[in-house]
């Protein structure tokens, strides 16, 4: 059905509160190939969670797919059944979390919540599943495993209970890990343990990651592809050389300028990107980065932008790629 | 992956002008201000079951504190020769008055034992009943919320030690303590009672400055403990620490920070502490430990009722009505305060 | 030069009991212990750190908010340790991290601004006390039509500039800034780094930026200090932190610094630790830092390091600074 592994086709989602209709994703599109490392940049409120639990079939209500169409490792997820999903969700798709002091059941040991996704897809008993428990500490690098196993989650330190949950994650060898923010609660130094070790496991088991963060510095060296995401909407995406240093979009550009860095010699004042945050109850109907764009026209207030191909993996809906067009044109309507 | 926008085949050259800083802000509002009031207000309005208790409230307020003014009988007239008449039931002599052609009121609710008009006895004792409530609401309110919010601001030993004496007072039996203080107060304000100005505690009767010297006594630890709990969680926050920083006096910080985040607690706790005193004080009147005669209250109504409960049942059941309606409307009303005052669904 | 100095800290320690599980034991948590370092008047000191490390708590025992278990706090020239803090309180001021959490929401943001007014009376009448707030918020970007409204209207970028806003109502010399950006949007971060930059040039502030994201601690700040449980370990210029630094703590935590650069990233030998920081209820004997760090030996388990200057106003606290590649 589909070459890539993950393909998200014009995706609408919205929640439906008390308050009002929220658009959280507005038409995003998005892939990702077999043994790729794809990053989802973006702020509060642009959609990049929710797009991966849609995936997941995790929505939480009220939320509802409004419009779409939801490919993964040939499942068409929105046209699948609760049961069915539960099939693939900690086997061929797993998923973790930011906060791994509430991701993890304090009730309930660590043995016990790793055997569970063991013994909930595979066949195997409960001794070939301590082992395999077992394994999957070694591998994500926690000495004594048979002490941790018997050990509960309070005692363990943060960056030792993400170690825990990605061995639950990879307990079934998904082909599709999907890591929601998995080192912002996390110190620096830990947090370079984490992406170190998710990197290595790539490379041993061969599955794609999606990385979701709002740090574009966790992003940089890590991924093959980057996807930035505001208000609902994927804005750009392209390998990671192509938004780093050919960014397209003025969000990215805004960004990019607007992060300090560490290598910089002289003193740089920043170029803060003006305005705030889009208020997801009332999207503007255009462009949702609109009213903080610099260079924002009268049509991007009312319309919103198509996706521009710029190479073969990069492409971006931004208006100012169509002026490009329409003025190489002539002015006249092809 | 290229998705289909309606609009990109009618493109003209002045959709790529710049857009100006007007039309962007045009875009960004701010939605209109809810303050915490408005927005608690809007939340009650909406719960029906509410509303009905908020009407049924001042009904009995109007019933209570206003008709009786306008009341052709006052509670304490004894007719003679109209006792124990059924409800809009004439006695003798008053038929002979309206015979005469006088107009005589007709007794709504019949008269009692010594021929007072038994409605207007009714809306005093609920008037009475009312009054106790409230007062020894407020009261507890007053006591227990300063003495609450400064044991959890200062915390350490001052609030171990306010704690065990609230523990202790806990352990006191009230009713005993009504009952001692009570004893104990007779004399010397029966004394002060015969003073100028102090002519008042014989109408009230000792028995009641009792119940509201018990009340800012003992009953206020409840309240104090609810208030701790909430000071504890929110001196917590940043902006008392911020209170701090700026030189803010503790007593500033108790009263302009951390009570005020309590106004919600305070409100709904002081509501479901009405119908509790109102029921404590009618308990006390009925066992003839509340009002003196012959200020009617609900308790006291019920208990003269029980009397004659076979013959004249009429005069038990509508103070027993109407202790149960304030009972019930408040105690619904103050659940209706509660889910409106809770901030769990913001936009 | 000591003329220079607005803010010292001398061997400063805050130590908080914590409960323990036998009767009689008396368990302390070293959040602080044993600091020292000062600030110039105008400049701005950043302090870095790791969960645990006690930079937070440096701020506030910095500011009285904590008392100090033992030491001396100097504020221009005087020994402030046990004063009435009331009159420093206009000297003095804090900007905190969490905008939700730092603004009292019952009350307008007019009146949080205002506060700092009517506590120490500022402001003569009513109609100065109006103009004064209308004159901080515009200063940090906000209209008058503001003062009317409830924190909770706002997002949490224009909430802190209503953090800063107050901070600034007393005419303060110093400003200790908690965290002040962490809890923010990446996009907004920059505009509230600007304004603090801004307001420093504009009204000549000194600040302490306390942050545990070294790259804006290093945009924003002359000099940095690196703290580890509880202890400073290195203490430098801001150019010399970042590429000469010295302490193998400090080496490892800008290696682990996310760079938003892919060939950089790429190419940067990053010193992983091994290893959880420890408990600061129970530090390790000796240098603190001995658990985690590549070259430790025996040395640094019995003895802890003294906090020298080995170059020209650039301070590390380790023993075996040569064995650091």
């Amino acid at each position: 059905m589909n070459e890539y592994l993950v393909d998200i086709q014009n995706e609408r989602l919205s929640f439906f509160t008390p308050a009002g209709e929220v658009k959280a994703l507005n038409d995003v599109s998005l892939y990702v190939r077999e043994g790729e490392v794809l990053g989802i940049v973006g702020e509060s409120g642009s959609g990049k969670s929710v797009t991966a639990y849609s995936l997941m079939g995790l929505t939480p209500h009220p939320g509802r797919l409004v419009g779409g169409d939801l490919y993964f490792n040939g499942h068409h997820i929105n046209r699948m059944s609760e049961r069915e999903m539960r099939k693939i969700r900690g086997n061929e798709v797993s998923i973790i979390f930011q906060d791994p002091m509430t991701s993890l059941n304090p009730v309930y040991t660590i043995g016990n919540q790793i055997r569970e996704v063991i013994l909930l897809h595979t066949d195997k008993n409960k001794r070939q599943a301590n082992e395999r428990a077992r394994e999957l500490l070694r591998l994500v690098g926690i000495n004594e495993p048979d002490k941790r196993l018997k050990q509960y989650p309070h005692e363990l330190s943060g960056g030792m209970r993400q170690r825990v949950m990605i061995a639950i994650a990879l307990a079934c060898e998904p082909k599709l890990l999907i890591a929601d923010e998995p080192t912002t609660a996390l110190d620096v130094t830990i947090q370079a343990q984490i992406l170190e070790l998710m990197m290595d496991l790539k490379k041993q088991l061969g599955m794609a990651i999606i990385l979701i963060t709002h740090d574009l510095g966790v992003v940089a060296g890590r991924c093959d592809r980057i996807a930035v995401m505001y208000g609902g909407k994927v804005v750009e995406c392209g390998t990671t050389d192509e938004i780093f240093y050919h960014p397209a979009h003025e969000y990215t550009k805004g960004l990019l300028l607007s992060v300090p860095n560490m290598n910089d010699r002289e003193r740089k004042r920043l170029v803060p990107i003006e305005g705030s945050p889009v208020d997801m109850l009332n999207p503007p109907a255009g462009c949702p980065f609109a009213p903080r764009c610099r260079s924002c026209m009268k049509i991007c207030l009312g319309a919103m932008p198509d996706y521009t191909p710029l190479s073969d993996d990069h492409y971006s809906a931004c208006w100012l790629l169509d002026k490009a067009k329409f003025e190489s044109r002539g002015g006249a309507q092809a | 992956m290229t998705a289909k926008n309606p609009l990109s085949f009618q493109l003209k050259v002045d959709d790529f002008l710049p857009a100006t800083d007007a039309e962007k802000q045009s875009l960004v509002q701010m939605r209109p201000s809810v303050s915490f009031w408005k927005d608690a207000l809007h939340r009650l309005r909406k719960n029906k079951v509410s509303m009905v208790c908020l009407v049924v409230i001042l009904i009995i307020m109007i019933f209570s504190f206003v008709i009786p003014s306008f009341y052709p009988y006052r509670y304490e007239q004894q007719i003679q020769g109209s006792e124990y008449l059924k409800p809009m039931v004439y006695s003798i002599k008053e038929q002979a008055r309206i015979a005469a052609g006088e107009k005589v009121f007709p007794h709504i609710l019949g008269t009692d034992g010594l021929g007072r008009d038994y409605a207007v006895r009714v809306m005093m004792g609920s008037r009475i009943s009312l009054l106790v409530g409230l007062i020894a609401s407020a009261i507890i309110l007053i006591i227990g919320s300063i003495y609450g919010a400064v044991s959890g601001f200062f915390g350490g030993w001052t609030d171990m030690i306010m704690m065990r004496i609230v523990d202790i007072i806990y352990t006191v039996p009230d009713i005993l303590m009504i009952v001692l203080i009570s004893f104990a107060i007779k004399e010397p304000m029966n004394a002060l009672a015969l003073k100028p100005g102090f002519h008042w505690i014989q109408t009230i009767g000792t028995n009641m400055i009792s119940i509201f010297l018990v009340f800012a006594l003992l009953y206020w630890v409840g309240m104090a403990r609810i208030v701790r709990g909430q000071v504890l969680t929110l001196k917590q926050n940043d902006y008392v620490t911020a209170a701090r920083a700026l030189g803010a006096s503790n007593a500033r910080i108790i009263r302009k920070h951390l009570l005020t985040n309590c106004i919600g607690t305070l409100i709904v706790t002081t509501t479901l502490q009405i119908p509790s005193s109102i029921f404590t004080e009618s308990f006390l009147s009925f066992l003839g430990l509340g009002v003196a005669i012959p200020l009617p209250s609900l308790g006291s109504l019920a208990s003269d009722a029980l009397n004659g409960l076979n013959t004249y049942p009429y005069l038990l059941m509508a103070p027993a009505l109407l202790i149960s309606l304030i009972i019930l409307s408040f105690n619904l009303f103050g659940d209706g305060l509660r889910d409106a005052f809770d901030p769990k669904m913001k936009g | 030069m000591t003329e220079n100095k607005l803010v010292e800290v001398q061997h400063l320690k805050q130590h908080f009991p914590v409960k323990s599980d036998k009767l009689f034991e008396k368990k302390v948590v070293k959040a602080v212990d044993d600091i020292s370092f000062y600030i110039d008047k105008g400049e701005t000191l950043g302090l870095v750190g790791e969960s645990g490390c006690g930079k937070t708590t440096a701020g506030r025992t910095l500011l009285r908010l904590y008392e100090p278990t033992a030491g001396r706090i100097i504020y221009d020239g005087k020994d402030i340790t046990h004063v009435n803090m009331l009159p420093y309180r206009r000297k003095m001021q804090i900007v905190f991290q969490d905008p939700y959490a730092s603004l009292d929401p019952r009350m307008t943001v007019g009146d949080i601004v205002g506060e700092a007014i009517d506590i120490h009376h500022l402001a003569a009448n009513a109609k100065e006390r109006r103009d004064r707030i209308v004159e901080l918020l515009s200063l940090v970007g906000l209209n008058t039509e503001h003062a009317n409204r409830y924190p909770h209207e706002f997002s949490g970028g224009q909430r802190q500039r209503v953090g800063i806003a107050r901070a600034l109502a007393v005419n303060p010399e110093f400003i200790v800034c908690d965290e002040p950006i962490s809890a923010l949007d990446v996009s907004i971060q920059a505009q509230v780094i600007n304004m603090f930059e801004e307001l420093q040039e504009r009204m000549g502030l000194t600040y302490l930026f306390i942050a545990h994201n070294l790259s804006v601690v290093k945009h924003i700040s002359n000099r940095i200090g690196v703290m580890y449980l509880g202890k400073l370990v290195e203490l430098a210029d801001s150019y010399e932190v970042t590429f000469h630094s010295v302490h193998p703590y400090t080496r490892s935590l800008i290696s682990a610094i996310p760079v938003a650069d892919p060939e950089i990233s790429r190419s940067t030998r990053r010193i992983v630790l091994q290893g959880d920081v420890p408990s600061p209820v129970n530090p390790p004997s000796g240098c603190r830092f001995r658990t985690r760090c590549p070259y430790a030996d025996a040395l640094c388990a019995e003895k802890e390091p003294e906090f020298l200057e080995v170059s020209s106003g650039h301070f590390a606290a380790c023993h075996h600074l040569d064995r650091v590649k």
